[in-house]
């Protein structure tokens, strides 16, 4: 081509450049197009399946829970600690000033206020039992386990101390114990998811 | 290689197909009649014995696959299987558990060996990076042959180290549910954790052989640090370094054995051998000793930064740790732009040479903290060594040749050579 003799062949070289790099800036950009619509898929396929979202509640009876005493129940492969608060324990989440909490959170917003029938719930703490750090499960669901300096949970991983309310006071963990989304179906069953 | 020109092995049919397809005379030039400096010590075999623990371990694995059951329901229990009914199963479990821990004292020493002789400088900056991408691949590929067992550190480790991506602003969540394929460390984890660790190797094969292809355009680096410049600084690959090589990795697979069939389970974690129950966390979480150095750095990081005179907070302690133990491994690939020495080898750097030993010192007290629990003294230990790791890179690596005074260069390999006998 570029032997081929031309009245023009300065300005047609030109032209033909210029005309070449945007035939292959598009052709470039096609592809690139191309290739993020064949990788979405699979991409997409490692997320949760459909039979694994469909797991996703749990029903649970508190009757047997007494006063004082801790139930763990599973919940999409996860731990979900129920705790039936004594009124000591309230009283000490509900008075902790907001200054101390890394990440404040009064009591009465992680427990369910006017629930079933309208009634609060505040002795009723139900929270995922990960540990906000790096997931490891605290201890404190048993009476003989260790709870930290704050009636609450200890994580042995790199301990991190939750309250009696499950926020987080000390040690390396960024956020307080979440509070997964349940409901009560009456008063002595909640629906956790 | 000769374009057109007839090859001329004795055995006719490797001559028929080194014409055809010249892989002989490749062979013969690259490991044949290459020309490398002729004053290795033996530090210079690790790379090599890393290549055949490296074949190793993905021999093993393909046999241990046949038995192995990625589903959390058998997974334990085909491990106990292979270890009680399938012939040998015993002897290439221990060979592949144990190859991983091997696996990692070779390229650590050659890595360390890279770092004493200033093997990263130019022009082998790519072949050095081609290495870190090898060390990361690594790191990836064990962290997920741990977790097939399926004991109690499988899945705890598995869960922390997942967990780490949480940290990342905004998205973390979201990748962490990718990653696992639910909503917690399940059967779909275990499923792709083992989908990848039997493709991994097959990348690190491939990064491999770019390392070597690379490392063969330079050629390699030597302890004096200077460029051979004749034929009297260079021998032949075979029969000199084959030779070598060999006995060094003798005296290595001799370790190997010791290891396999005396302390098989010394490197591993008892904690492994209960089943994996997401219900209840091991008292004390630690990664395989390979990790520990890089643990430390994580749990180093305890403070919160604030954005200046508010209580937003701008890196949480666990972001902290992420970026810290990430930027570790950042360190080396930058290394060979951070030390801005001329000359490669600490052997004529008297200050670098006692920095380098502070420094595997360092190391080796990062991977002591990295083992023990969260607590004081510990922390503070691990912080101080945590800074001096990165102070080696930021601050030493880029200043010390201002004040370091060189000792007398030799003219060339052979003149160092002589000199010393
Ligand atoms: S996982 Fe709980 S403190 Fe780190």
């Amino acid at each position: 081509m570029a032997e081929t003799p031309s009245p023009h062949a300065a300005s047609d070289c030109c032209h033909d450049e210029e005309r070449r790099d945007f035939l292959a800036l598009t052709a470039g950009a096609m592809a690139g197009v191309g290739a993020c619509c064949a990788a979405y898929p699979l991409i997409q396929s490692m997320n949760p399946a459909a039979d694994v979202l469909a797991l996703a509640s749990t029903e649970v009876d508190l009757s047997q829970v007494k006063e004082g005493q801790s139930l763990t129940v599973v919940w999409r492969g996860k731990p979900v600690f129920i705790r039936r608060r004594t009124q000591a324990e309230i009283n000490e989440a509900r008075t902790a000033p907001m200054s101390d909490l890394k990440d404040p959170q009064k009591d009465e917003d992680r427990v369910k206020q006017s629930a079933f029938g309208g009634k609060d719930m505040p002795e009723w703490l139900v929270m995922v039992g990960v540990c906000t750090h790096l997931g490891c499960v605290p201890l404190g669901q048993k009476p003989t386990d260790p709870h930290g300096e704050f009636d609450g949970w200890f994580c042995p991983c790199h301990g991190s101390q939750y309250d009696s309310s499950g926020r987080i006071r000390k040690g390396p963990a960024p956020k307080n114990l979440e509070v997964p989304p349940y409901q009560f179906t009456d008063a002595n069953h909640i629906k956790i998811g | 290689m000769s374009h057109g020109s007839p090859s001329s092995f004795k055995n006719p049919v490797i001559n028929w197909i080194d014409t055809r397809l010249p892989i002989f005379t490749m062979l013969q030039k690259e490991y044949g009649t290459f020309p490398t400096p002729k004053n290795f010590n033996y530090l210079w075999s690790f790379g090599g014995i890393a290549m055949v623990m490296l074949t190793t371990m993905i021999l093993t694995g393909i046999f241990l696959a046949m038995y192995y059951t990625p589903s959390t329901g058998h997974a334990f229990d085909s491990v106990e299987r292979i270890m009680r009914d399938v012939n040998y199963g015993w002897l290439i479990r221990y060979i592949h558990m144990n190859g991983a821990s091997l696996f990692f004292i070779a390229v650590y020493v050659h890595i360390f060996r890279g770092v004493y002789y200033g093997s990263y400088k130019a022009p082998r900056e790519l072949l050095w990076i081609l290495g870190v991408v090898i060390l990361l691949l690594m790191m990836a590929t064990a962290f997920m042959g741990y977790v097939l067992p399926w004991g109690q550190m499988s899945f705890w480790g598995a869960t922390v180290i997942t967990n780490l991506f949480s940290a990342i602003p905004v998205v973390g969540d979201k990748i962490v549910t990718w990653l696992w394929g639910g909503f917690s460390v399940d059967n779909p984890t275990l499923n792709r954790f083992f989908a990848l660790h039997y493709l991994l190797p097959f990348v690190i094969f491939a990064v491999v052989f770019l390392h070597v292809a690379a490392l063969h355009v330079s050629g390699s680096n030597n302890p004096t640090g200077i460029e051979p410049q004749t034929d009297k600084d260079t021998v032949p690959f075979h029969p000199y370094y084959t030779a070598k090589d060999c006995f060094a990795l003798v005296l290595f697979l001799i370790f190997y054995a010791l290891i396999v069939f005396y302390a098989p389970n010394a490197l591993g974690d008892p904690d492994n051998y209960i089943p994996a129950n997401p219900m209840v966390t091991p008292a004390h979480i630690v990664p395989e000793w390979y990790f520990l150095p890089f643990y430390a750095i994580l749990r180093s990081f305890v403070w919160d930064i604030h954005i200046p005179f508010t209580s937003v907070v701008l890196i949480s302690s666990k972001l902290g740790g992420v970026l810290l133990m990430f930027g570790s491994i950042v360190m080396l690939l930058l290394l060979p732009w951070l030390d801005r020495s001329k000359v490669r080898s600490a052997v004529f750097r008297p200050i670098y040479k006692k920095v380098f030993w502070l420094f595997v010192l360092d190391c080796l007290i990062l991977g002591y903290i990295g083992g023990k629990p969260p607590e004081a003294p510990y922390v503070m230990i691990g912080q101080f060594a945590t800074a001096f790791y990165f102070a080696f890179f930021l601050i030493l690596s880029p200043l010390l040749p201002k004040y370091e005074k060189i000792l007398p260069l030799p003219k060339s390999i052979s003149e160092a050579v002589l000199k010393k006998s």
